[in-house]
């Protein structure tokens, strides 16, 4: 039992670490309906840029100032450039624009920073802490809690200040929120700042537990998942789909791998995620479509 | 009419003449080819962008050492093209189709895949063109049996070796193979077909020693291991055996740390053994062991004439000078010493000039890199002896092991050999179970004059 629980309690908090890439997704698709595929290359690209201007000699503070205000430019830059020349195009050609963005982000990161594999030390010792009969992981505890302090800044931002209400306005119905003076673009472009803001927070988290390195980008897999089961267009949904495929993930590792005779979870959060499509196809608190006929 | 039987006889004379010319021309025009074509496919972006890049660099930089230093091989200089693969089986197919047929009039003599999946995709294309496939350290086992597998070299240490001589790494560890009885050792591994090659092995080698083993699967990329070290914390093995590739490993060293497991007790095999794997680790890695044929270090003599005429005159293809002597650039430097000592045992034979496939091949069936010629080349303590021949395309079937310190490896064992003759059954299986697949008649020992 102890061991069950163990598991259970140590996949919720990996969980939350996808939940955190998730994050990113949903604020963009919350306020432009773009499913940005590029998220992943965005977090690859803050923690290489955060680590290479610590190789620079910049303290920590300094190289998250700098990396955060790239990372903004960036956002914008995708918004300018990239979607807005695009606006009431096909989702399908605003996604496949992020889809070549990705790979032009990773490669022009890789271009302009380097290909080797930097460590990245955020002081947080990772040791485990007894609680009870189990270990829990002191950094993924740290994650945890920066995830849930990100939450609920961004629960504030989008309930509480007259840009977040905007930006609702705008996710709920895009021609009444123009047509009552709203700068649709200008948003855009603040919500892709925060996306860039979000990339640095899961590149940090995501750099420091494994290196930063090209694989950062493979986190989107498991966030894709995340999205599907709680939902495009809510963060508190990233965040409980989150822990749902990370508890998930983990005992069907333990418990159904070994009779499978190999490794579940490169395709077992799928496999729930469709689950949860058939049962709720907006996913646990998506918003549901409902147009007139 | 004389004069006309005389102008005749003029011109016929001259005709003679003027054909002696032309075909001593002919051959004075087609001299052999004096350089040696070498196509690398590389993988420069992309996902394991950071293994490869150092790895080409000791490539390039020891082509470019013996280029400058000892005019090439026997006066044949090396020339060389990169063709991206990003490690990928399409791209790397699509690149081995462009330089298949050679460039400039030189032939390929020998092709690196440097990916396992590639050049598994290769293995019937390769031995139909003719052109050995040299895979050091990865690579199909049983292609081990040249026999069946005339074009494919998984030189020095195939995967079978590699669990043989972890396993033999901590019987010296723990007092003896009589030791092993009762141990628990499980493998963490790469689920994939490069992370299972080593079961059959290991089944054997458990059966013959006694000890538990523990497979347990990582699913690619490997970037949480939670549940796989709960599981190890749960299992409590004595040792464990980590067979993993790119981001795997150091986040298999961090997981293993934050769930008490000791980092020294846990061996990486040879894709888990640079720097690259166990420096985003961060402080905890410190202990880890690993498995190597090329270890870590920039002190040998090789890498002193490397440094006089590449890295000085500023010719290296080193963009991080940190990278001089990692166990990557080395492992590039071994890639390099065996290719070309093969080149130059069937110059041996064929004269010296540039070498085909075929031609090549023989030289790899015959080369022998002996303690005297490692000396000679200033790579002892870095590369192992290597003896090849038609029932053998391994070699060596020893490794060493080397321990992280938080900042560099250093060498903590001796050469250790692999119980080459308890496997080898196993392997001549595998290969006549393909023989048999693919109705291939296995050479026999007197194709090896040939």
């Amino acid at each position: 039992m102890d061991f069950f629980l163990e598991t259970l309690v140590g996949g919720l908090l990996a969980g939350v670490m996808y939940a955190l890439v998730a994050i990113g997704f949903v604020l963009i698709y919350k306020a432009s309906g773009v499913f940005n595929f590029a998220q992943g290359s965005m977090v690859l690209c803050a923690a290489l840029t955060f680590v290479t201007l610590r190789d620079k000699g910049l303290d920590f503070w300094s190289a998250g100032l700098v990396t955060l205000v790239v990372m903004v430019a960036l956002g914008v830059a995708i918004e300018r450039v990239v979607l807005r020349p695009l606006v009431n195009q096909p989702q399908i050609t605003l996604f496949m624009a992020t889809l070549g963005l990705s790979f032009v982000i990773e490669g022009v990161a890789q271009i302009l920073m380097g290909a080797s594999v930097h460590e990245l030390d955020l002081g947080v010792v990772d040791v485990p802490v007894e609680v009870g009969p189990i270990q829990i992981s002191q950094f993924d505890l740290v994650a945890a809690g920066v995830a849930g302090a990100l939450v609920i800044g961004l629960s504030i931002f989008f309930s509480a200040t007259r840009i977040g209400v905007s930006l609702r306005a705008i996710a709920d119905d895009p021609q009444a929120a123009l047509s009552i003076g709203i700068r649709l673009q200008t948003l855009w472009r603040i919500v892709w700042g925060v996306a860039g803001f979000v990339a640095l927070v899961a590149g940090l988290l995501w750099g420091a537990r494994q290196g930063v390195q090209f694989s950062l980008t493979f986190v989107v897999l498991k966030a894709l998942p995340v999205l599907l089961i709680g939902g495009f267009t809510s963060i508190a949904g990233a965040i409980v789909g989150g822990l749902i495929v990370g508890a998930a993930d983990s005992l069907a590792e333990i418990y159904i791998g070994p009779l499978l005779g190999g490794s579940v979870s490169t395709w077992f959060a799928y496999v729930l995620a469709v689950v949860f499509l058939l049962i709720r196809p907006a996913g646990l608190f998506g918003e549901r479509a409902i147009e007139r006929v | 009419m004389s004069s006309r039987i005389g102008r005749l006889r003029r011109a016929a004379i001259l005709a003679v003449v003027g054909l002696g010319l032309g075909a001593g021309l002919s051959s004075a025009e087609e001299p052999p080819v004096q350089k040696q074509y070498i196509p690398l496919l590389t993988y420069r972006v992309g996902a394991y962008a950071s293994s490869g890049i150092p790895i080409w660099a000791g490539i390039i930089d020891y082509f470019t050492y013996l280029n400058e230093a000892e005019g090439g091989i026997n006066g044949v200089k090396l020339f060389w093209d990169e063709c991206e693969t990003e490690w990928g089986v399409e791209k790397g197919v699509e690149c081995y189709e462009r330089v298949k047929g050679g460039k400039d009039g030189s032939p390929v003599p020998i092709l690196w895949p440097h990916s396992d999946p590639i050049g598994k995709a290769l293995t019937e294309k390769a031995a139909a063109d003719k052109i050995p496939l040299v895979t050091l350290n990865y690579g199909r086992t049983e292609a081990v049996d040249g026999r069946v597998f005339p074009y494919s070299f998984p030189v020095v240490l195939s995967f079978y070796s590699e669990a043989s001589t972890a396993i033999n790494f901590i019987a010296q560890k723990v007092g003896g193979k009589d030791k092993l009885k009762g141990l628990k050792i499980a493998t963490v591994y790469h689920d994939s077909p490069y992370g299972k090659e080593t079961q059959p092995a290991l089944d054997l080698l458990a059966k013959t020693y006694g000890f538990e083993n523990i497979q347990i699967p990582v699913a690619h990329p490997g970037n949480d291991q939670s549940a796989q070290w709960g599981r190890i914390r749960q299992l409590k093995p004595d040792w464990v055996f980590l067979r993993g590739w790119g981001v795997m490993t150091p986040v298999a060293v961090k997981t293993a740390a934050k769930t008490g497991f000791p980092v020294d007790h846990i061996i990486g095999g040879i894709w888990s053994s640079s720097e690259e794997d166990v420096r985003p680790a961060g402080a905890v890695g410190k202990g880890y062991l690993a498995i190597t044929t090329y270890p870590a270090g920039a002190d040998f003599p090789i890498h002193d004439k490397i440094r006089r005429f590449v890295i000085d005159t500023g010719k290296s293809n080193l963009q991080d000078k940190k990278s001089f002597g990692s166990v990557y650039y080395n492992s590039g430097i071994v890639d390099a010493i065996i290719l070309t000592e093969a080149i130059r045992t069937a110059q041996g034979k064929f004269g010296h000039r540039a070498i085909n496939g075929e031609e090549a091949r023989w030289g790899l069936e015959h080369l022998d890199i002996t303690d005297q010629r490692i000396d000679e080349i200033g790579a002892t303590g870095l590369q192992p002896t290597l003896e090849l021949s038609l029932s053998d395309h391994e070699g060596g079937g020893i490794a060493r092991v080397i321990q992280w310190d938080g900042a560099k490896w250093s060498t903590v064992s001796d050469w250790i050999q692999a119980d080459r003759d308890l496997l080898r059954p196993l392997i001549l299986e595998r290969a006549a179970a393909y023989a048999r697949e693919k109705g291939i008649t296995p050479r026999s020992d007197a194709d090896s004059t040939n």
